[in-house]
């Protein structure tokens, strides 16, 4: 399990500026990180004055922030400067949609999103008040980036204080391998399901036996639906605070025109988002 | 089950198969020979569908008590096709169309392969509808004539139509003995098929009624030939023309213009029409199956395919599944496949051996039958049907009908499709929630308490409609499951119609369908099947159209005694006391259950502000109390969700039930007060039923399992909970 010793946070000088930062700070405490603030754009003492009045509201942080200014396109300067300054966690900042309550991530943090090297977190909802953390569903697929997925999450609960973990398994339609048309394959297929469940919760069984989870809830669910997709839909239906994901494999122009997996997320996040890399 | 009891029962079954194949043969022999002359082919080539269909589908088909032969809706197709593919020709054209047949057996077997049996799903239900009635005018235009003795009339199905009254009077006052004897004999048919199930004669029932038109009219060709001294009116043209040698003159197809446009075009509505008749059938054939099987349809598609091949290359028409015959057969107590079996067995036997018989029958008199078909088919209930579930169904229905009599049922049911997409569009004044949405995957399902939980999102409609059906389809009918639209928003009248059929499926399997979360809907009329469209969050509907579940809610409300009120603009004023709405604010409460301590109530409450808002829509219950409680929360152990605001007490755990304290999670302030409270039949009454969130007040308990709607089953169960829980509490 990767230690997070240090957080980027971009900042942009947008009404969402404060609940942003506020929310990036508590997060740096509450990991004990160090913070380090990118804005890609000149230096001027107007910016500068803005950001230290939003500072010296927040509560103060455990390690001084670290401000880097930055000419440049924002996805190089931020790509970059996550390597630069070996970052381990990326917070980018969700859009609304106008009057909806949907929330999707925009092209220049979508493209962040994708080449990070990084875990990267997406929040839809910072706010100035801290909002507990009270339920976190990570995917359980199967998948070698899974363990690492899972441990992170548990990482995540300790610091947020979160007691309540579910672990997701997305059980495919191509997985059944039967498709019900009539009573008999219905059996077969309701016989196969089970199967496949028991299956998929030995497999999350063994990736939780080397973590401690005393203090934590954890429950397992076997979810039926679209990979990648379902998963949203089921943290918005069990209003989950955090959903901890596999950072995708490896994405081509085609995985963008017929989206799966992480982009379904991108486009319509259920809450706030955690991609594990 | 073992295989030997099967095949036992199934031999066991055979005797009342054969009587039940008897008399849905009885039926098809005039049907087949009446379709196959309104489709300008031969009538053989109706009885050739029949029986290649009724051999081919029994054996290898996927379905248990359907009957298959030639259908109604293809008449039309196949007339045309034979029309514009002779050019001029009948025969000709009829041999290029038996290629056509065979091509579209070819597809249908290719679509069956490939699973497309749910491709039937993505037609609008009221422009399938809509396309059935245009059929069904269509049947009538033509064979009106004929069975006013006049086998001339020509023309579009229009023409056709305003030819009506001119018939009629050229009937009346015609010349010719022998088309006016026709006529006659015509009218009389088809009285005889409009009052038929009127005489509640039991002998006259034993017969069906084109079966009766057959045997007067033989016997009447008897009569004239054997006691009459004047000759048998009707001329031979009037007559049905059968071949000498039937088992020797196969017409075998020509595929001479497969390249043709026209020929592909034929194929492709033929394909299209066998298609969608076979599906509809087949689904509603399942529904009168008294043993409550399902049919596997893709496999039913694949014979059906097969089977139209070879009746193609013996000369036969299009062999679908056909819902009228079917349903005989199942009123005859059939129930296995055999029966099929036996009604194409007893054709041959009647092709064989009545081969004179049949000759003797007038054109009329079939046609007679096919204008009652027709007739039903375009019924003016049929419209009063689509308008009771809605206007805009009604446009939808009429635009396809009279784009398809106008032009081609290809044309039509495109129509038709674009028709209800934009009427749609409109409703929802919302282009974009369709274009973004419609490629996601939409539904999710899960197992939660062993019940079946399904959650749709963004908008369901037919264009989405297969992503949900494969996820319902899943689900045993035996179990329960609950299907959530809360976050919807738009389901449209093609799955409300389904969802209707999934919860009487459920309902008699023994298991238990329910739909939620359309309570805050606006729909246009009070049909079940009615589309509807959520309504934005803050509106609240002061006289709104009551949804299923809150009809069911008032029914059960009546069962156990409790009031009912589904817009009160009751605020509840203790809810807030709680802690649990200290952080939540209330937007409304609506489907109040109460009596006289208990009220049950959906909430709509948000939590957050502003951009962080999330609005939530729960069922609750709510118990008034006389006696002093103390504050606590109690709660299944390792649930630390609810419990935020009563942070820093401790679980309380009682000594003398070990259990207990292992399974729940009680905290509050005054743990002295609480330990009193707690009393031994209290606790037992918790252990021995579902665990709730349960936090009380001093005066009021407030009682939530999941932070969603409840089913009207949940509900009940709820409320008997709260009932024996407020009669402890008041002991104590």
């Amino acid at each position: 399990m990767k230690k997070i010793y240090k957080i980027l946070i971009g900042i942009a000088f947008s009404p969402n500026l404060k609940p942003n930062l506020f929310e990036a700070i508590r997060i740096a405490n509450m990991f004990n990180a160090e913070l380090v603030g990118v804005h890609v754009g000149e230096k001027s003492t107007k910016k500068e004055t803005a950001l230290d009045t939003i500072l010296k509201e927040a509560e103060p942080l455990n390690k001084p922030l670290k401000t880097i200014w930055q000419l440049g396109k924002p996805v190089d300067v931020i790509l970059e400067t996550c390597k630069a300054e070996s970052i381990d966690l990326l917070i980018l900042g969700a859009l609304q949609k106008e009057n909806l309550l949907k929330y999707y991530v925009g092209s220049i943090a979508r493209k962040i999103t994708r080449k990070a090297p990084c875990s990267t977190l997406l929040l839809i909802k910072p706010s100035v008040k801290r909002r507990p953390c009270k339920h976190i569903v990570v995917n359980g697929l199967k998948d070698k980036k899974t363990k690492e997925t899972i441990n992170t999450s548990f990482l995540f609960a300790s610091n947020l204080n979160c007691k309540k973990i579910t672990i997701v398994e997305e059980i495919s339609q191509e997985e059944l391998h039967v498709n019900v048309h009539d009573d008999k394959s219905l059996r077969k297929a309701t016989i196969i399901k089970e199967k496949l469940k028991i299956r998929e919760e030995q497999r999350v069984k063994t990736i939780l036996k080397d973590i401690n989870c005393a203090d934590i809830s954890v429950i397992t669910q076997s979810i039926f639906g679209k990979r990648g997709y379902s998963i949203g839909h089921y943290a918005k239906v069990k209003r989950a605070d955090l959903l901890v994901m596999n950072a995708p494999s490896k994405l081509g122009i085609l995985d963008r025109i017929f989206p799966h997996d992480i982009e379904y997320i991108l486009s319509e996040l259920p809450t706030d988002v955690l991609i594990v890399k | 089950m073992t295989q030997k009891n099967t095949l036992k029962t199934f031999l066991s079954e055979i005797p009342k198969n054969i009587f039940s194949g008897f008399v849905v043969s009885l039926i098809a022999l005039p049907l087949g020979l009446g379709l196959a002359l309104a489709s300008g082919a031969p009538p053989i080539s109706g009885i050739i569908a029949a029986i290649v269909g009724g051999i081919v589908v029994s054996i290898i088909g996927g379905s248990h008590v359907t009957i298959t032969g030639p259908g109604n809706g293809l008449v039309v197709v196949i007339l045309s096709a034979i029309t514009i593919l002779g050019n001029g020709d009948m025969y000709q054209g009829y041999l290029f169309t038996l290629a056509a047949i065979v091509i579209s057996g070819i597809l249908l077997v290719i679509l069956g392969f490939l699973r497309m049996g749910s491709l039937g799903d993505f037609f609008p239900s009221s422009a399938i509808q809509g396309m059935l009635a245009a059929i069904g005018i269509g049947i009538f235009a033509k064979q009106i004539h004929v069975m006013l003795g006049n086998l001339n009339a020509e023309g579009s199905i229009i023409d056709l139509l305003l030819q009506v009254p001119e018939g009629i009077v050229n009937f009346i006052k015609t010349p010719d003995n022998s088309a006016f004897y026709a006529g006659v004999i015509g009218i009389i048919s088809l009285l005889i098929m409009v009052f038929y199930s009127k005489i509640r004669n039991r002998y006259f029932q034993l017969i069906p009624a084109p079966m009766w038109i057959v045997v007067l009219s033989v016997g009447m060709f008897y009569y004239f030939d054997l006691f009459s001294t004047t000759t048998y009116p009707i001329a031979k043209e009037q007559l049905i023309n059968l071949p000498n040698d039937i088992l020797a003159s196969f017409a075998f197809p020509d595929f001479g213009k497969i390249y043709q446009a026209e020929f592909i075009g034929a194929v492709i509505s033929i394909t299209l029409i066998a298609s969608i008749e076979s599906l509809l059938s087949i689904k509603a054939v399942d529904k009168l199956d008294p043993l409550k099987r399902r049919s596997n349809v893709n496999k039913d598609i694949r014979a059906l395919g097969l089977a139209t091949i070879i009746s193609g290359f013996l000369g036969g028409l299009n062999v679908v599944t056909v819902i009228a015959r079917s349903s005989v057969n199942v009123n005859n107590k059939g129930n296995n496949r055999s029966a099929n079996f036996f009604h194409a067995l007893f054709l041959v036997a009647f092709i064989l051996l009545f081969a004179t018989e049949l000759r003797k029958i007038p054109l009329s008199a079939l046609a007679a039958i096919l204008v009652f078909t027709g007739y039903k088919l375009a019924s003016p209930e049929n419209l009063k049907k689509v308008l009771n579930i809605g206007s805009e169904q009604l446009i939808i229905f009429l635009v396809t009908l009279l784009v398809t009599i106008a032009t081609s049922l290809i044309t039509g049911i495109l129509i038709g499709i674009i028709v209800t997409f934009a009427i749609h569009v409109i409703i929802n004044k919302n282009i974009l929630l369709f274009v973004k949405n419609v490629i996601k995957p939409n539904v999710l399902m899960f197992r939660e308490d062993g019940k079946y939980y399904v959650s749709v999102k963004n908008f369901s409609s037919f264009l989405n409609y297969t992503k949900l059906k494969s996820k319902l389809n899943q689900i045993p009918e035996t179990a329960e499951a609950i299907v959530d639209f809360s976050l919807c928003d738009f389901v449209d009248h093609s799955v409300m119609e389904n969802m209707n059929n999934y919860a009487e499926t459920f309902e008699r399997n023994g298991g238990h369908f329910e739909v939620i979360g359309l309570d805050d809907s606006k729909s246009g009329s009070e049909h079940p099947f009615a589309l509807r469209k959520i309504l934005p969050k803050q509106i609240i509907p002061l006289e709104g159209i009551l949804t299923k579940r809150q009809k069911s809610i008032q029914k059960v409300s009546e069962e156990i005694h409790y009031s009912y009120d589904a817009f009160s603009d009751l605020e509840m004023e203790e809810l807030p006391n709680f802690g649990y709405f200290k952080t939540r604010k209330i937007d409304k409460v609506s489907n109040v259950l109460s009596n006289e301590a208990c009220t049950i109530f959906d909430v709509q409450f948000s939590e957050g502000a502003m951009i962080a808002k999330q609005v939530i829509k729960a069922t609750m219950l709510h118990i008034h109390t006389e006696a002093q409680m103390p504050k606590f929360t109690l709660d299944r152990e390792g649930v630390f969700e609810y419990i935020l605001h009563f942070t820093g007490y401790k679980d309380i755990d009682i000594d003398a039930h070990p259990d207990f304290s292992k399974r729940f999670y009680l905290s509050g302030k005054s743990e002295e007060r609480i330990r009193d409270f707690f009393t031994d039949e209290l606790i037992l009454f918790f252990e021995s039923n579902k665990q709730y969130h349960i936090e009380a007040t001093n005066v009021g308990l407030l009682v939530l399992s999941n932070e969603r709607l409840a089913s009207v089953k949940e509900m009940k169960a709820l409320a008997y909970f709260g009932s024996s829980l407020q009669k402890i509490i008041e002991k104590c």
